[in-house]
This record gives C-alpha cells, structure tokens and sequence, in this order.
C-alpha cells in the first residue's frame, strides 16, 4: 500500500477529459464577459493569509520553508487574489474582473467524505460597488453553470450582515451576538431558538429573531418580514430588483438565514445548489473590506464554484436526458 | 403516492416514537413497523439505520431529512445539517457515573493527575472535562459501557441515561449531569432550498401537532 492522504484523489483519463471540458466551458463563459485568468503561486506566507481572514490561514496545511518561514496551502483564492489586486493592480484601471482555475486546500478528518484538495473555478469583480456588482456575478454564474450542461441550479441569495444588524437594531447587548451568531452559522436553528428566547425581548422583537433563519423562497420573502427586519432588508431588495431586471431572478432563492463561514463578507452572500448535490456547488459574496486589509480599499466581490461538484451535477442532468 | 422528502429513521430507542410521529404526519409506516430487516422503503421515501448515521445520510443529501437524538449530533458537530426541531421525545441525560460509594474519580485525578473515562461520545467527554478544568483520559469503546468501571479498566464513564436503572443495577451512581438530548429534527441544507415548501410545511405541522 502506498497511501494518499485523506481528502486527496488521482485522475485518470476519462474522468479527467471531462474535468477539464467543464473547467473549459466555465471559463470561456467567464472570459466571454470580460473576466480574465489570473494564477498565483499554491505557497503562500501564512501571515499574508492570515491579513485576509484569520480562520481561513488556519483552516489548512502549513509548513516551513528554508529560513523557517511558515508557509500554508491556500484555502481559497479570494484572499491571494485580494494580495494580488492590492500589491500589483492597485494603480489600473477599475473595474478589475478577474478569473482563476486553481486548486485550494482545506484540513478534514479521515473517512468525512470531504476533499481536502478541491479545484476551484471562480470570478471577482473588483471595484463595483453595492448591487450592480453582485447582480452581474450571480446572472455570469448562471449562464455559466448553463454552459457547462447544468439546467437546475439555483442560487440561494442572502445578505450576511443581516442578522448582524437586526440584533443592533432590536437592542440585544453586543456581548450577546456572537454566541447568537454562531448558532446561525452552524445552522442550529434550535439553540439559536433557546438562545432567543433567554434573551427576554419583546413578542415581535423575539419571533423575528427566530422566525427570519427560516424564512426563503421568491420575492414573498419579503413580505413575511415583521416590522423590526423591514429596513435591513433594503439591499437585499434593490439587489433581486436588479436579478429581475437581467432575468435571473427565478432562478434565485431569497435564504434571509444564509450566512457564511468566512470572515470577510460585508454584504450580499450566494451559494450555489444542484439537486443531484446534496452540497452547495459553491458560493461567494461581497467583501468590501478584505483588499484594504492589503492596504488598497476598494468594494469587491465574487463567487468560487468547485468544479469537481459541478461535474457530479452535469453527470446526473446527462442521466436525465 | 411517492413522497417528497425522503426521511432518515433512526432505528434503536428512538424508533418507536419516530414511527408515532411520521404516522400523524400522513405517512404510511405499516411496513416499516413489520419489517425488521428491511432498510429501505421507498414507497413511504424512509430509510432506516442506526442514529449516529442519521447525519452522514442527511449531510450528504441521500436524505432529505432526518432524526437523530442530540447526542449524536454533539458528537459529530462537523456535520453540516440544518438543526430545526426539538421533537421533545427520546429524553435523557448525558451523565459521569462511577462506582457506587467509591471515589475512583477525584483520587485519580488527585494522585496521578488525571481521571480514564470510558465513553462512545470521546468528543463530548473531552469536552466536558475540559471545560470544568480536569485532565482526563479517554477511552472509546463501542458496547457495555457500564462494563468498563467495573473491570478496572477506567475510573469512570460517561454515558446516556434514561432512567439510570442499567447504571444502578451495575453498580453505578451519577456523579454529574452534563446535558440533557431529546430528538432533533435536521436537513439536508441543500433541500432546506430546494424543497423549502415542503419542508416548511412539515415543520409547521410537527410544530402544531406533536409539541402542542
């Protein structure tokens, strides 16, 4: 026996063909828009990640180089992106949209099912502020996923400070949030739900509270918020206005509970879902913030699809024909 | 009539109360209740199994939903599935036992610096003694539990407890109590979207009817 660590894979041949047919179909379609491929080096120095988000320099492997630098695999390309605008872009010309097709890297446990080597194939659309920028990114996602033989998808459609700002705007004490947070985040609606209830708010104080996490479908999503949510919800708004504008709309879910593991989202947070999948295809969002942290602040944001589910998605659409 | 949402049944201790609820819910049990062997019966969309496969069936999507005590899913936190209900059934507690009358515990802990606990739940123990500051071995082992104290081979377990009658009649006591599990309701994320509707619908009616 000569193992391969938990959460890698070989590719052989046939499987490998259609891997790169999809990545191909997926970056014609991205390039087609005006989105061009960037590559940066798998290596990177762990504090420079660790600049972007500090979960997500942790998440993965790390090692020393020859001066006893620590080095770590990438865990997405968001963060080498946002290095690479701030250190070699920053002067150009705005907007900046940019692709990549690259590997990242996430630590998991032994027999978990997951990968820990992932190929990754996204977009970032750097210096679009507010909802234009995330209406273009979620309707080139689509076409996208259409060009690589996908015909279900959806995108579920959030804004991640959503909650955030409700807890603010309903007076729970700041100490409170993150525990309340982090329920949401690890999607446990019933702790979140005793969490609520402890906290001794006001009747429609506390159903929004628990009652929002669930709330998703079309634009009637909307109209189900109680009063205390109306007005976080604004953008949120404006953005699926702007989907239906392009036509993308029906084929976005409204998930006002969709939150994100990373750190860095600002705003407006997608995933992507197949029902041949039972996981998110991928997701992104904005990160108005992450590229100041490089020291050159402008708005951006993007998506990360795995390519690898997408194939898994485009196998069982082809069994349905 | 093909079902929209394929449920996962826990098989063991929970069943039986499963079975109750999915039967006020419309769902037709009759051959899953007489059918012992049997795993999957598509035609009411259940597949049954042991608890602690509930989330891996449910994180991977091979079930839309599923039902699980929280033991299980304290145990396994790394599973990304929607938690939406506290079905209420299926009480118990999550206790530290040891000998009756003995203090093997605090005197290992006291003279070698640390306790060996025997458990199925290593993460929840761990955890527990962590959190109240005292070192602690861990030993996994996978039947009897109540067996280990009584052989020398730890000071103590910690284990789930309905009635605490299997720890008495083995000559154990409960020392703490470090969380009380009920059943859960939990789903596949990816279907939390895609079939929202239904799910939502289910939840409304569990809610109405079985916690009322």
């Amino acid at each position: 026996m000569h193992p391969i660590p938990p959460g890698t894979r070989d590719v052989l041949p046939d499987e490998m063909s259609e891997l790169r047919s999809i990545s191909r179909r997926l970056r014609e379609a991205f390039e087609s828009s005006g989105y061009g491929e960037v590559w940066t080096p798998l290596l990177e120095y762990e504090e420079v990640l660790r600049t972007g988000d500090d979960a997500a320099a942790g998440a993965g492997y790390r090692m020393f180089d020859a001066r006893g630098q620590v080095l770590a695999l990438r865990s997405d390309m968001t963060i080498p992106i946002a290095r690479l605008v701030a250190t070699r872009l920053a002067g150009g010309t705005e907007p900046l949209r940019l692709c990549y097709f690259a590997h990242a890297y996430r630590a998991v446990g032994h027999g978990s099912g997951h990968q820990s080597e992932f190929l990754q194939g996204g977009l970032e659309l750097i210096g679009v502020a507010g909802q234009a920028g995330e209406a273009e990114v979620i309707e080139l996602t689509l076409a996208a996923l259409d060009a690589a033989g996908l015909a279900r998808h959806r995108i579920g459609l959030g804004d991640g400070a959503l909650y955030r700002t409700l807890l603010g705007d309903l007076e729970v004490p700041a100490e409170r949030h993150h525990e309340l947070l982090e329920r949401l985040s690890m999607r446990d609606l019933v702790g979140l739900e005793l969490l609520v209830d402890g906290l001794g708010l006001a009747p429609d104080a506390r159903d929004t509270l628990v009652r929002l996490p669930a709330l998703r479908g079309g634009p009637e999503v909307f109209d189900r918020v109680g009063g205390p949510a109306r007005g976080a919800l604004d953008g949120l708004r404006t953005l699926y206005a702007a989907l239906d504008d392009r036509g993308a709309a029906d084929r976005v879910i409204l998930d006002l509970g969709l939150v994100r593991m990373l750190g860095y989202y600002t705003g407006a947070v997608y995933e992507v879902y197949d029902p041949a999948v039972g996981f998110t295809l991928g997701g992104g969002g904005r990160y108005d913030e992450l590229i100041g942290r490089f020291g050159a602040p402008r708005p951006a944001c993007g998506i990360a699809l795995d390519v690898q589910r997408v194939h898994i998605a485009q196998a069982a659409e082809e069994g349905l024909r | 009539m093909k079902h929209k949402l394929t449920v996962a049944v826990p098989r063991g201790a929970l069943f039986a109360d499963t079975l109750d609820l999915l039967d006020t819910l419309g769902v037709e049990t009759g051959e899953v209740r007489s059918n012992d062997r049997k795993l999957l019966f598509e035609d009411a969309g259940i597949v049954t199994m042991r608890p602690g496969d509930v989330p891996t069936y449910v994180e991977h999507g091979a079930a839309d939903i599923g039902i699980t005590g929280k033991d299980v899913l304290l145990e396994q936190p790394q599973r990304e599935v929607y938690e939406l209900l506290d079905l209420g059934y299926g009480r118990c507690e999550m206790v530290v036992a040891a000998r009756t009358g003995d203090d093997a515990l605090a005197e290992s802990l006291r003279r070698l610096g640390r306790m060996r606990v025997a458990t199925k739940y290593p993460r929840v123990a761990s955890r527990h003694f962590a959190e109240t500051g005292r070192q602690a071995e861990i030993v996994e082992v996978k039947g009897s539990v109540e067996l280990a104290p009584l052989t020398g081979l730890v000071d103590g377990i910690v284990d789930l407890t309905a009635t605490g009658t299997t720890l008495r009649e083995n000559g154990l006591e409960v020392l703490e109590e470090i969380v009380t599990c009920t059943a859960r309701l939990i789903a596949n994320p990816v279907a939390h979207k895609l079939k929202a509707p239904d799910m939502d619908a289910l939840v409304d009616r569990i809610r109405q009817g079985h916690l009322a």
